[in-house]
C-alpha cells in the first residue's frame, strides 16, 4: 500500500489481566442516546477497548427522495434532517439552489435569514448543553432551563413560519412570507433576555466542581485529528482550530456583522461546552446588530418562481455554518425539474466518526458524555 | 473553596424556585388540557378546502361554493404525495359564475401529510388553506385519518376566524378578481349588443363602449 493513501486506524489499547473482554451493545435505544443509535463497545472492566458506532436505524432515503422530487418539494424534507435547526437546513439548501440557478437574494431576506439562523443556533446550543447535563446526571434542571428559553424562540418561529420545528420557511431567492407585525419587536425582546439566560446557565454550571471533574481532560480531540477527520463546527473550534464558515465564506451578509469566533485550548468536553456558551453570546451580538439594521424592501427575487422551476444544467455546492458544523448541499442539475444528484454533507455524521478515538481508554460512563458532547441529531446522521 | 461552584448553582435554582411564587414570568408551565395558551395566528397543521357560504351549509351548498377546480397542481407538487383528486365529468359555476370542473373526489391522508403548506403556495385559486386544529386523535388509524371532500370542506368564515390577516388579503384579491370578471362580462355583453345593433348601423362605434367599460377595472 502506498503511504499516501495509508488508512488511519485508531490506537490499540491492550487489555489488562487475562484479556477477556465484555462486549456490550449500547443502544439502539439506550435512554442516554439521542435517538436510535448503537455503540458496540468492548470493555475491559470499566475501560473501553474498542468502540464501533452503528447507525442507519433512522435511514429514510432522503437523498433519493430529493432526486425524485422537484427542487421545491425537497425543501420541507430538509427540515427533517436536523430537526432542531430546520431554518439553517433550509438556508443551506436554498443557498445551493440559488448558486445553481443564479438567483439573487434581496437585502431584507438576507437579514431575515441571519436573524432566524442565529436564533436557531442559540436554541440548538442551549438544548445541546441541556442534553449534555442530562447525560451527566443533572437530570432536569439545566435541560428545563434551556427548554424554557427555547420555547420563546420557537414561539417566534411559529409566529413567522407557522410551525415550531418544521419551519419550511426559506425559498430560492428569498423567504416565503413577510415578517408579521410586531415580530421584530418580539425578537428584540427575546434577545434582550438572552444574556440573562446565558449568565444563569453559567452561574448554574460553569463553576460546578462535578462538571469540571467529569469533563476536563475527558474525550480529548487533538486539532490534527479533528482537521484530518473533517470535523467542523464547535467540535473543531474547541480543539483550537480557527475555522468558522461565517468568517471564511462570508456567505449571506455575515461580513457586515462584528462578532468573534471563540476557540478552545484542550479539545475536551469542557471546552466544547464552553465554546457553545460563548457562541451563544456572539450570536446575541449578531442578532442585536441585525435587528437594528434590517432594511425595508422586497423579500423575494422577482426572477424566482414557485412552479415550473428548472435551473440550467450545472452543479453547485452550498454550505453554511450550521449550529453543528458545516452543512453542505451538493446538487447537479440536468435541466429537468428535479436534481440529477442531491447530496447532503451532514455535520453530525462526520463529527461522529471520531467518537472511537475520543472514547478509547475512558470509562464506559464517560463514553455517554463524550457522545453527548459531539451534539448530534440522528435525523441528520442517518438521513 | 471546594463546593463553591455548586453552592452558586444551588442559589440559582433557589432563585428560580422562590421567584416562581412571586413572578408570573417564571411560571412557564401550562396545564395543558385545562389551560390553553392563546393560538398563534400563522400556525398551520393540515390543509382544508375553502368554500364560499355559511358555516353550517348542507353538503350540496358546500360543493356549490367550493373554490377548488380540480386542476391537480397540489396533487402533483405535494412532496409526500398525500393528495388524491378525481376530476368531475360535469361542470359547476365558480365564484364569478364561470363554469368549471370540480373535484368529484378529493382525499388527503393526514397520516402522511407533513404540513409543509406547499399545496397552499402553489394553488392559483385560493382553494386550499392550512387549518389550525391539532387534536385529531382517532381510534381508526387508516380510515379515520383519510379525510374526504366533505370532511375537508370548511367555510371561508372559518378561514377568516383562524387566519384573519391572511384571509383579509385573500378576500380583497378575490373581490378584485370578481369585479374584473364582472366588468369583462359586462363589456362582452355590451359588445355583443353593440355588434347586434351595429349590424344595421355603421360598424365604427363597436370598440368604443367596450374600452370604456374595461377602463375602471384596470
Amino acid at each position: 500500500m502506498s503511504t499516501a493513501i495509508k488508512s488511519y486506524l485508531p490506537p490499540v489499547i491492550e487489555p489488562d489481566g487475562d484479556g477477556s473482554l465484555l462486549e456490550v451493545a449500547m443502544g439502539p435505544h439506550h435512554p442516554s442516546t439521542h435517538g436510535v443509535f448503537r455503540m458496540d463497545v468492548a470493555l475491559d472492566g470499566e475501560r473501553v477497548i474498542r468502540l464501533k458506532p452503528v447507525f442507519g436505524y433512522l435511514h429514510r432515503n432522503h437523498e433519493k427522495i430529493g432526486e425524485k422530487s422537484s427542487y421545491l418539494a425537497s425543501m420541507p424534507y430538509t427540515d427533517r434532517l436536523d430537526y432542531f435547526c430546520s431554518l439553517t437546513n433550509n438556508w443551506a439548501y436554498a443557498l445551493a439552489v440559488e448558486k445553481l440557478a443564479g438567483l439573487e437574494v434581496p437585502e431584507r431576506a438576507q437579514y431575515i435569514r441571519v436573524i432566524t439562523a442565529e436564533l436557531t443556533r442559540i436554541q440548538n446550543h442551549a438544548s445541546s448543553i441541556g442534553f449534555l447535563m442530562q447525560e451527566m446526571g443533572a437530570s432536569g434542571t439545566p435541560l428545563m432551563y434551556a427548554f424554557r428559553e427555547r420555547e420563546k424562540i420557537l414561539d417566534l418561529f411559529e409566529e413567522l413560519t407557522g410551525s415550531r420545528m418544521m419551519c419550511n420557511y426559506m425559498r430560492f431567492g428569498g423567504c416565503r412570507v413577510e415578517l408579521p407585525k410586531g415580530w421584530l419587536e418580539g425578537v428584540a425582546k427575546v434577545v434582550a433576555g438572552l444574556p440573562g439566560f446565558i449568565d444563569e446557565v453559567e452561574a448554574l454550571l460553569s463553576g460546578n466542581e462535578i462538571l469540571m471533574a467529569r469533563t476536563q481532560g475527558m474525550g480529548v480531540l487533538p486539532a490534527e485529528l479533528a482537521v484530518n477527520a473533517g470535523v467542523t463546527g464547535p467540535m473543531l473550534r474547541a480543539s483550537g482550530v480557527n475555522y468558522d464558515l461565517r468568517k471564511v465564506d462570508h456567505y449571506g451578509i455575515y461580513d457586515r456583522f462584528k462578532f468573534r469566533v471563540p476557540l478552545g485550548d484542550h479539545g475536551d468536553i469542557f471546552d466544547r461546552y464552553m465554546i457553545r456558551i460563548l457562541e451563544m453570546r456572539e450570536s446575541v451580538r449578531i442578532l442585536e446588530q441585525a435587528v437594528k439594521d434590517i432594511p425595508a424592501g422586497p423579500i423575494m427575487d422577482p426572477k424566482s418562481k414557485i412552479r415550473g422551476f428548472r435551473p440550467k444544467p450545472g452543479e453547485a455546492y452550498g454550505r453554511i455554518e450550521a449550529p453543528k458544523g458545516e452543512l453542505g448541499f451538493y446538487l447537479i442539475s440536468d435541466g429537468s425539474p428535479n436534481p440529477y444528484r442531491y447530496r447532503v454533507r451532514p455535520p453530525s455524521l462526520i463529527n461522529l466518526t471520531v467518537l472511537e478515538d475520543m472514547s478509547l481508554g475512558h470509562n464506559v460512563a464517560d463514553v455517554i458524555l463524550i457522545f453527548g458532547s459531539v451534539d448530534i441529531v440522528l435525523g441528520e446522521v442517518d438521513r | 473553596m471546594l463546593g463553591e461552584g455548586m453552592m452558586k448553582g444551588l442559589a440559582e435554582t433557589g432563585k428560580n424556585f422562590l421567584g416562581s411564587f412571586v413572578s408570573a414570568e417564571r411560571m412557564t408551565t401550562v396545564q395543558y388540557p385545562e389551560e390553553r395558551i392563546a393560538p398563534i395566528e400563522n400556525t398551520r397543521d393540515f390543509p382544508f378546502l375553502v368554500y364560499d357560504g355559511a358555516d353550517d351549509a348542507s353538503d350540496e351548498a358546500k360543493l356549490a361554493g367550493l373554490r377548488c377546480v380540480a386542476c391537480q397542481i397540489c396533487e402533483k407538487e405535494c412532496p409526500p404525495k398525500c393528495i388524491y383528486i378525481v376530476k368531475s365529468t360535469d361542470k359547476k359555476p365558480d365564484f364569478v359564475g364561470k363554469p368549471q370542473i370540480y373535484p368529484a373526489r378529493f382525499d388527503i391522508d393526514i397520516s402522511v401529510c407533513m404540513s409543509c403548506q406547499i399545496c397552499v403556495e402553489v394553488c392559483p385559486f385560493e382553494a386550499i388553506k392550512m387549518d389550525t386544529e391539532f387534536e385529531l386523535s382517532t381510534t381508526d388509524r387508516f380510515g379515520g385519518l383519510l379525510l374526504d371532500r366533505e370532511q375537508l370542506s370548511k367555510s371561508n368564515g372559518h378561514y377568516r376566524a383562524i387566519h384573519p390577516t391572511e384571509a383579509a388579503e385573500v378576500d380583497a384579491r378575490l373581490a378584485e378578481e370578481k369585479v374584473k370578471a364582472e366588468a369583462k362580462a359586462r363589456a362582452a355583453a355590451e359588445a355583443a349588443a353593440a355588434k347586434a345593433g351595429a349590424a344595421a348601423a355603421a360598424p365604427k362605434p363597436v370598440a368604443a363602449p367596450a374600452a370604456a367599460a374595461k377602463e375602471p377595472s384596470v
